[in-house]
């Protein structure tokens, strides 16, 4: 990857308090890619994983493949027409007192002919270690992507910086 | 505009080989860091791996990995061991002039939590085996990270050619 100008902070947010979503909006579609890169303390009961959905489509227009280890075996998994797409490792207990890093790889996602596609890998080490791949079924460029967990909240402290790539 | 991918050091190894790699003195001005490499060891094995220490450290990490040799797929833990481990590196008897490919993420490494970091890695040989992993770690030690040292798990040389280089990025 080339360096400089063409990895470029769009937005970043530091929570100052427990919250139950980041949202990220407004996104310009000047750059070929999108990185989102999380650092994320997470407080909650028996919920699961960290999920997402873009520009508030909240309909069955999800699907996502994955691979996890969780330190003693290795799954695989899919889930289809899903209301959200997954950041982070899919079924594995959501509370952790460490900090998880999590990348989300946007690609080609403002353009309008095709539907998105987005990898994302989640790194947990008191849970295990996922990577995966969801599909959004729309054409729509993505301009807007919420971030919450399907129970409990970011801890303050987690941070949260989308970046653009552009390809030239 | 910002330069927010930076190159911060590389290191490319000469002739002679380098038994360690060692990027010092990093500043505290990114958010991030990445170390991307091409390596390989002159270990007498298809394949060695990298010991990673952070601040030269040598106590309090713990990983887990997901590993896949081109047969099966594994999920590991090594926990309170003395440096990152879990990362494979092609090493002498792999195909020649076959260098395996890692990176090195560490998010938030100036700040005072608990360092944790991810790593991608893979070889490759023209043979039945070659390896992949991916690895969730942790360093429980809240001083910010001013050295990353890279050496072989099994005292060999990385060869020449190989290289890393270390970039920040700023998400500001």
């Amino acid at each position: 990857m080339a360096a400089g100008s063409t990895y470029t902070p769009i937005a970043t947010q530091t929570t100052s308090s427990s919250v139950a979503s980041v949202t990220f909006s407004s996104i310009p579609s000047t750059y070929t890619d999108l990185v989102l890169i999380s650092n994320v303390y997470k407080t909650g009961g028996s919920g699961q994983s960290g999920v997402f959905q873009v520009n508030g489509d909240t309909g069955t227009n999800y699907s996502f493949t994955y691979i996890n280890g969780n330190g003693t075996s290795a799954t695989s998994g899919r889930v289809s027409s899903n209301t959200y797409g997954c950041f982070d490792l899919w079924g594995q207990s959501m509370s952790d007192t460490t900090f998880e890093e999590h990348a989300l790889n946007f690609m080609n996602y403002s353009n309008t002919t095709t539907y998105k596609t987005i990898l994302y890998r989640g790194n947990a080490v008191n849970k295990g270690v996922e990577q995966g791949v969801n599909l959004w079924r729309s054409t729509a460029a993505i301009t807007s992507v919420v971030l919450y967990l399907q129970a409990g909240s970011f801890v303050t402290g987690s941070t949260f910086t989308l970046y653009g790539i552009a390809a030239a | 505009m910002a330069n927010t991918y930076t190159l911060i050091a590389s290191n490319t190894v000469g002739l002679l080989g380098s038994a360690t790699i060692t990027f010092s003195s990093i500043p505290s001005t990114y958010t991030d860091l990445l170390i991307k490499s091409s390596a390989r060891t002159d270990r007498v094995n298809t394949v060695d791996y990298y010991k990673l220490k952070f601040n030269g450290t040598a106590t309090s990490y713990s990983e887990r990995s997901l590993n896949g040799n081109g047969s099966a797929a594994a999920s590991e833990n090594n926990n309170s061991t003395s440096y990152g481990f879990n990362y494979a590196i092609d090493a002498a008897t792999a195909t020649t002039s076959t260098f395996s490919n890692a990176e090195f993420y560490i998010p938030n490494y100036a700040g005072s939590n608990n360092k944790s970091y991810s790593t991608d890695a893979v070889t490759e040989n023209n043979a039945a085996t070659a390896y992949a992993a991916f690895t969730a770690g942790l360093l429980s030690n809240t001083t910010a990270i001013t050295s990353i040292t890279l050496e072989s798990a099994n005292a060999a040389n990385f060869v020449q050619y190989s290289t890393f280089y270390l970039y920040g990025i700023k998400n500001s």
